[in-house]
């Protein structure tokens, strides 16, 4: 099997199933996975021997020191950048690092399922925060054994000896690679209490920029993706599935199908139930499973099934504006989910000089990942072997669980490599269906989705409508703010967030410019809708970033104040507000100010322009991370242009900067491509969009030729970095795209709007 | 990171894939190799690379030659495998990602790592597939011919993706000048 390597094969998981767990209780269990070593072990042979120091590190007699890489990686970094954490603390050579990815580690334990490994999901930006705080414990528990067992070797107190790059030294300068203590070292008790971490001064790998240390093999196309899983006899399924959420199968006529050369089976799955949490598969569907995805391919295309539609047939995208414009009228106000309230608006409007008003909507959004869902999948009687890219493993586990009812301790899920997430992969709807597939045979099978089946059956980001007010007085000061959101909201069948508001994931109380605003309105009015609702880069703030950025631009041009400043004025002195959701406890205007200032300053804010040209800003604060985007664009024609990107970037310190520096690029680019031109639509009840054609990624010449990259100086605790640059760049276009024409784009995506008018 | 390739080879193609003496086989040279098709004519490159040949590194990403993520060589030129039926390939040579690296890694391989292009990395190999062709026509573009490459990257590498063609060029000029000094 290709990418079979030393910490995934089966003697080593072996032992590695009984060996310890994270966060505290990393040590906890030293000792046993050191029995185990003993005991698994002579049969390998001298040569092979590993040498184990808790779960993540391995150090090999010569040297050499692999790292187990625990997190999902998605494209968003974790495999470089997570065993960095535990390098530096070991304090070794990074190039002479391996990093070999770790599979799903779950472990039955007295109090219940237990995470061998800690955190291995992804999600939310918080991969580096989390291991910010169990990682370099790892690391600095292994190098603490390391030092002990040169104390006793050398009889030096551990006290007087310090390491430097995978070697302990002695005061007289007597030097011991971690190669030859190792084997002393993982005999040794691990240490009870955590160990004092490195002054950050002394860092050698955290703050470097680092590259991706897999780049050697994805460019030349030996990387594993989970699409790439491939067994001798698999199976290749593919699925016909029910176009409506909660319809149904009325017939299925399957003989034209199982005429194609190659097919070899044709099964009906059950989707999940109307009106039920979407825990299985989505909807209702026919597998084709044949000896090759193209035989499986035209066997699906020669199935005629009979759908019955279910409720949400008639649903469209212009049923849904209506009723969305009809739930923001005055008279549904009684209706209102309150998410914020301070002071009292009706109040403040009143008194006010002006109120001014705008309503902004951003439509359904697919992921899109470029690798569409795909599994590997081998159920047995006792067993199942699952190969995929995922982002939730442990959701993985549970349903698969849910499905085969084989015991999570006898699942075993590799993550490969994953061909993007942006959130998509935190459902496993598509596990669910590899599970239902191959449970009714005995051969591994692998479920394939075509671009197709990935844009109409995917958790869309919510859509909205935002209607804003904004009072002011005669001073031009702003008194009240309002912020009334008609959605479909994220918070819909999913039994997982059922115990939270209706509000959740969807808006966000304490956001900019809550709290700075003596009276201010958020709410939320619920709009109905059958499609499924899922978590897309950046959740909330995706939206939300839009309509506030925006309309804080709109603000601004009504006191013919300049954007920035005020904004600057908004934010105030530097201070901490408190924030109850995800990135909080607090909220620092300072450090929103100071990315503003640097983006201004990178693009030279102010400066007169060409003809045609604009300037735009925008910024917002997500997950814990600071980001601003300044862009310089034209639209001659309608043509949009970005000619220049800024992206001014705090997530306090930064663990890998190369990382860093590639996730805010890619977020800039990703909220282009979203605020020009992505958007699911429906007809029918049914998604439009099909393809790259009609959901028209932003090409390469279509991007801007660079995104400049301000990345702040900081000691603060670390932020995660894959989803703060996304939600000011698309309000940062569309107020650039205001400057340069004096045309206000309140909807997205911006498509031919501005073709139209100009 | 160390650089030593951590993979074993690949493994070999399953022996259906060689039929030379069958008389309606297709032959045709991949990678320098030769093999002879007698499957489905209408099945596209994409899915004999993939499920027969298990080379992988070309890679499926919407099945209709929209989005460049299963791009390869056809006698030299960029082509996407996903709508390439096999019939089109009687005698013809395919080069895929795997067989780029000529002994050592090509210039836009080593420029790729060297800019540390890649975030998620599926549409890597097709990216570089197509800038293979590109530089081959064009060894010195400008931003404006590398912004011709239609390649969908839904992580939004295209800035690294033009630092790292310019940076092939060079290495490519710099392999040239030490040849041409050594002749």
């Amino acid at each position: 099997m290709k990418g079979d390597r030393t910490l995934a094969s089966p003697s080593r998981r072996r032992f590695l199933v009984a060996g310890a767990t994270v966060s505290g209780a990393l040590i906890v269990g030293w000792r046993a996975a050191q029995a185990q070593t003993q005991q698994a072990l002579p049969y390998l042979g001298a040569r092979i021997e590993p040498q184990l120091l808790g779960v993540f590190v391995r150090i090999e007699k010569n040297g050499d020191v692999i790292i187990g890489a625990r997190g999902c990686e998605i494209g968003q970094g974790v495999k470089t950048s997570l065993p960095m954490l535990i390098a530096e603390e070991l304090d070794v050579d990074w190039n002479r690092v391996r990093v070999e990815q770790l599979p799903y580690g779950y472990i039955d334990t007295d109090k219940g399922p237990g995470d061998k490994y800690g955190e291995q999901g992804a999600g939310g930006s918080t991969s580096i925060p989390i291991a910010w705080k169990d990682l370099r414990q790892a690391g600095a528990a292994a190098r603490w054994l390391l030092l002990v067992a040169a104390s006793a070797k050398l009889n030096i107190p551990a006290g007087q000896l310090h390491t430097e790059s995978g070697s302990v030294i002695a005061p007289d300068g007597t030097k011991l690679g971690y190669g030859e203590l190792v084997d002393a070292a993982s005999k040794l008790d691990p240490p009870t209490e955590p160990r004092t971490l490195k002054d950050p001064a002394a860092y050698k790998i955290i703050g470097k920029p680092t590259p991706t240390v897999d780049a050697r093999e994805i460019v030349t196309g030996q990387t594993e993706f989970g699409i790439d899983a491939y067994r001798a006899d698999v199976l290749i399924a593919v699925v016909a599935r029910c176009p409506w959420i909660d319809g149904e199968i009325v017939s299925v006529d399957d003989a034209e199908t199982r005429k194609v050369a190659g097919v070899k089976d044709v099964l009906r799955i059950a989707g999940t139930k109307p009106g039920e949490s979407f825990d299985g598969a989505l909807v209702d569907g026919v597998a084709v499973l044949a000896t090759s995805t193209w035989a499986a391919l035209k066997g699906r295309e020669k199935l005629k099934i009979e759908w019955k539609p279910g409720p949400f047939a008639d649903e469209s995208s212009d049923g849904l504006r209506k009723r969305a414009d009809e739930l923001l009228r005055p008279a549904n106000a009684g209706n209102a989910v309150p998410v914020r309230r301070d002071g009292d608006v009706d109040k403040a409007r009143k008194a006010a000089r002006k109120t001014i008003e705008a309503r902004y909507t951003v439509p359904f959004l697919a992921h899109a990942t470029m690798e569409p869902p795909a599994a590997l999948i081998h159920v047995t009687k006792d067993k199942v072997l699952l190969i995929a890219s995922l982002q939730e493993p442990e959701g993985a586990s549970e349903v698969i669980n849910a499905i085969t009812g084989v015991p999570r301790s006898k699942i075993e899920i590799r993550m490969t490599r994953a061909g993007g997430g942006f959130g998509r992969r935190l459902k496993n709807d598509y596990i669910a269906e590899a599970a239902l597939i191959a449970k009714q045979t005995d051969k591994p099978v692998k479920l394939l989705w075509t671009r197709d089946d990935d844009l109409r059956h995917d958790f869309y980001r919510p859509y909205c409508m935002f209607q804003m007010a904004a009072s002011l007085d005669r001073k031009n000061e702003v008194t009240a703010w309002s912020m009334h959101c008609a959605a479909t909201p994220r918070n819909h069948r999913d039994k997982r967030m059922k115990d939270r508001p209706l509000w959740a994931s969807t808006l966000v109380p304490d956001d900019f410019p809550a709290g700075l605003i003596a009276n201010f309105d958020l709410s939320l009015l619920a709009l109905d809708s059958g499609q499924p609702r899922g978590w897309w880069r950046a959740p909330a703030h995706n939206a939300t970033a839009f309509a506030v950025q925006s309309f804080i631009d709109e603000i601004a041009v009504a006191l013919k104040q300049d954007p920035l400043a005020l904004r600057l004025k908004l934010l105030g002195e530097p201070r901490q507000l408190p924030y109850k959701g995800h990135g909080g406890p607090s909220f620092d205007t300072g450090r929103m100010a100071a990315v503003f200032n640097a983006a201004a300053a990178k693009i030279n804010w102010g400066r007169k322009l060409d003809r045609d040209r604009g300037l735009g800003i925008a910024g917002n604060f997500t997950f814990g991370g600071y980001a601003a985007h300044a862009l310089e664009v034209s639209a001659i024609d309608g043509n949009v242009v970005v000619h220049r990107a800024v992206c001014a970037i705090d997530v306090g310190r930064v663990v890998n900067p190369l990382g860093l520096e590639a996730q805010t690029i890619g977020g800039t680019i990703d909220g282009l491509s979203t605020a020009l031109n992505l958007a699911i639509t429906l007809k029918d009840g049914k998604v439009q969009q099909s393809n790259f054609g009609d959901y028209p990624l932003l090409r390469m010449g279509q991007a801007p030729v660079d995104v400049e990259v301000v990345i702040i100086d900081s000691d603060k605790e670390p932020a995660g970095a894959g989803e703060m640059a996304l939600p000011s760049a698309l309000p940062a276009l569309t107020n650039a795209l205001y400057a340069a024409t004096q045309i206000r784009l309140r909807e997205l995506p911006i498509g031919d709007q501005l073709r139209k008018i100009l | 990171m160390q650089t030593t390739p951590t993979h074993p080879a690949k493994p070999a193609a399953p022996a259906a894939a060689a039929k030379p003496d069958d008389d309606k086989a297709l032959p045709l040279r991949i990678n320098g190799r030769a093999y002879s098709f007698d499957g489905d004519e209408l099945m596209p490159l994409l899915w004999y690379l993939r499920d027969v040949l298990r080379l992988t590194g070309t890679k499926f990403g919407c099945g209709v030659g929209a989005c460049g993520a299963c791009t390869v060589l056809v006698d030299g030129k960029a082509q996407r495998a996903c709508v390439t039926p096999m019939k089109t390939l009687a005698k013809r040579e395919v080069t895929t990602i795997e067989g780029l690296a000529n002994g050592e890694l090509h210039p836009l391989q080593q420029a790729w790592i060297e800019i540390d292009v890649p975030q998620c990395g599926y549409c890597q190999a097709g990216q570089i597939m197509a800038a293979a062709d590109l530089l081959k026509r064009n060894p010195n573009p400008n931003d404006e011919e590398i912004g011709k490459i239609s390649n969908l990257c839904r992580c939004g590498t295209y800035p690294r993706i033009r630092k790292a063609i310019k940076r092939a060029a060079e290495i490519t000029k710099e392999h040239a000048a030490r040849e041409g000094g050594k002749s």
